[in-house]
């Protein structure tokens, strides 16, 4: 890795926590609407996964789905102009928070349905198989989705066959506001993996380079037609559940206890200590990633709302009139 | 014109000739492949195409119709087929939830270019819970196409523009009609969806129907016509984009409706077409539109009882008489 990869990760990683927070701030002005579930604390997990991808690699993940599209190459601007519900958002303001995407950057989507991408991503890599290209799809989801019903269809049907998906669990600790344990028969969601006969790692999620490395490891194992593999990365989640979040399931001293492992903090200290960036140069990514994302909001304010005449577009792709 | 044919020849040939067509074009479900379908649609075809083409699945809706979805966005077309429409309730999530509406949620970055195949109806003492013609659920829901033909050529016609639409199709077949045989055009043909159809001109009573009872319709309007009642018949076909203006324009000729349906009375297809006629058409009426539907209970297994709760010909004909009156 060079230099300019190190701090195009860190941009990324800190331009994903401004425009949370600046999304917190929208949303309390009551400019966002809906729900609202940030990324902070777990940006390492997506841009270390995406960090490891080739071009040709889809991404497909739940609702907490703002980092990812950063990751993938979603603008700033389009994605708060679709938090903004605006017809400049990557999903031209008919999605929101929840449903952002972008085909062309091999981003699809943001699902808000607990587990239902998952049969999705199957399908996605069975696609990708048939036609007999090299894709790996990357499947991410929370602990809270490994006990419904589509967990379990979609995991057994990309062993049956073969499927090249990587499958991602962002355990950060919580379903909502429910403890795996009292929520899953076992703690470690790669036991149900195993279940499956489908391999897995623990993986660091604050560490970024823990996290590319080990998607590098998965990928090249996938891409030799060695079926499906797991990755558990633990992390955890610096705000609630989604905005309005009473946070009544935890203490204010685990989140401190949390921040120390600070994702962002992290990678800083690495690339000072080991003396691939200086403190001056890292400080001037923060500040950029600011302007950026002053310049999203400014971007998505003026922007313009759909067209009511535009309501019913976008429905069907054929013309049935 | 060739022979007559059976519907489920009509559809067995639509599927053969569409995957001869376009190699994006596979089938996935519970026994489609060694098995050869449980209706036999699919009989060879696993031999014709191998197992890549011909995908036995697990018994499992929810990864049949999801994986589906996920084929599809990355540009394959796949017909995944649901045993009996009863299961697709178990994979509703992802019919309604997801395939009904990525097109629309993303802004219309997605296509679709999917088919669900799903048997309905009842009949064959196969108890209530796989006995049920719940297209109206399927048809409430914006973003998704839901076809069910009545004849073999439309059946074959609509299920080959179905495979070729970019947007997910929701096929509506049902379990006793595959032994109807009607004529279909030689060669290669589609049939429009979102287009209702004149099956048999009349002048004296519209009546409104679709899929399996669409051949009820025949035989009675054929025993009508010898107490010198001339009927008309409008066959729906597709139920979403439901297309009103040969209904409409029927009623304006006949002033008088019945609509035929197998399902539910209670917020049906009858519901929806009738309140239709009403609101675009009232003036033309001459008397209450009547609605002929299955009795309002779970399917019960006994064959006299079944029968009874099913609507039958001379129910229609009943129908038919009252609002000639």
């Amino acid at each position: 890795m060079d230099k300019q990869e190190h701090l195009d990760l860190y941009h990324q990683m800190v331009l994903i926590r401004r425009i949370e927070e600046r999304s917190a701030e929208l949303y309390g002005q009551g400019k966002i609407g809906g729900f609202l579930h940030l990324y902070i604390g777990q940006e390492a997990v997506s841009t270390g996964l995406v960090a490891a991808r080739l071009p040709q690699d889809r991404f497909i993940t739940a609702y907490r789905d703002h980092g990812l599209a950063i990751n993938c190459g979603i603008s700033a601007r389009e994605v708060v102009a679709e938090l903004l519900g605006k017809e400049t958002g990557c999903s031209k303001g008919r999605g929101g928070s929840m449903h952002m995407a972008d085909v062309e950057k091999n981003f699809w989507g943001g699902h808000a349905i607990v587990g239902a991408h998952l049969p999705i991503a199957s399908g996605m890599a069975l696609g990708d198989q048939y036609d007999g290209n090299d894709s790996v799809t990357v499947c991410l989801f929370g602990d809270g989705a490994t006990n419904i019903g589509f967990f379990h269809e979609a995991v057994n049907l990309s062993k049956v066959w073969n499927l090249p998906v990587l499958w991602v669990c962002e355990n950060n600790q919580y379903g909502m506001g429910t403890t795996i344990d009292r929520a899953s028969a076992v703690n470690k969601i790669a036991q149900k993996f195993k279940g499956y006969d489908i391999g897995s790692e623990q993986v660091d999620g604050m560490d970024i380079m823990a996290v590319k490395k080990a998607a590098e490891k998965a990928f090249k194992r996938i891409r030799s037609g060695k079926g499906p593999y797991f990755l558990e990365i633990n992390t955890y989640r610096f705000r609630g559940h989604s905005m309005g979040d009473p946070e009544r399931y935890r203490e204010k001293e685990e989140i401190v206890k949390w921040q120390d492992e600070d994702p962002i903090g992290k990678y800083r200290k690495y690339l000072t200590e080991n003396d691939i960036a200086t403190v001056e140069e890292l400080d001037k990514i923060d500040e950029q990633a600011l302007a950026e994302t002053d310049d999203a909001v400014e971007f998505a304010e003026a922007s313009p709302d759909p067209a009511f005449e535009d309501l019913y577009k976008y429905m069907y792709a054929e013309d049935y009139s | 014109m060739a022979r007559p044919i059976t519907v489920r020849e009509a559809i067995s040939q639509a599927l053969m000739e569409e995957m001869e067509r376009d190699e994006n074009v596979f089938i996935m479900g519970e026994e489609v492949g060694v098995w050869g379908g449980t209706y036999a649609v699919t009989r060879g075809f696993y031999d014709k195409f191998g197992d890549k083409r011909v995908r036995d699945t697990p018994i499992a809706e929810a990864a049949i119709i999801g994986g589906a979805i996920g084929a599809a966005l990355v540009g394959r077309r796949p017909i995944a087929e649901m045993m009996t429409i009863n299961f697709a309730f178990v994979a509703m999530d992802h019919i309604v939830n997801e395939a009904a509406k990525l097109q629309y949620m993303f802004g219309g970055q997605f296509k679709l270019p999917m088919v669900i195949r799903a048997v309905g109806g009842g009949g064959r003492q196969l108890g209530a819970t796989h006995s049920q013609t719940p297209d109206a659920i399927f048809a409430h829901f914006p973003g998704l196409v839901v076809v069910a033909p009545g004849t073999p050529e439309d059946a074959k016609g609509l299920l080959k523009a179905s495979i070729r639409s970019d947007d997910p199709v929701l096929f509506i077949e049902h379990s006793t009609l595959y032994q109807w045989r009607g004529q279909v055009p030689e060669g290669d043909y589609t049939v429009p969806i979102g287009k209702s159809k004149i099956q048999k001109p009349g002048n004296d009573v519209t009546i409104v129907t679709y899929s399996k009872m669409l051949q009820q319709s025949f035989k009675a309007a054929e025993q009508l016509s010898k107490d010198g009642i001339d009927v008309e018949i409008v066959d729906l076909r597709s139920l979403r984009p439901l297309d009103m203006d040969p209904v409409l324009e029927s009623v304006k000729k006949t002033n008088r409706v019945v609509i035929v349906e197998e399902g539910w009375k209670s917020f049906g297809v009858g519901s929806e077409v009738s309140a239709r006629i009403y609101e675009e058409a009232f003036d033309y009426i001459d008397a209450p539109v009547k609605r002929v539907a299955q009795k309002e209970v779970p399917l019960p297994y006994n064959a006299p009882l079944e029968q009874f709760a099913l609507p039958q010909i001379d129910d229609i004909i009943a129908a038919v008489k009252e609002v000639k009156k």
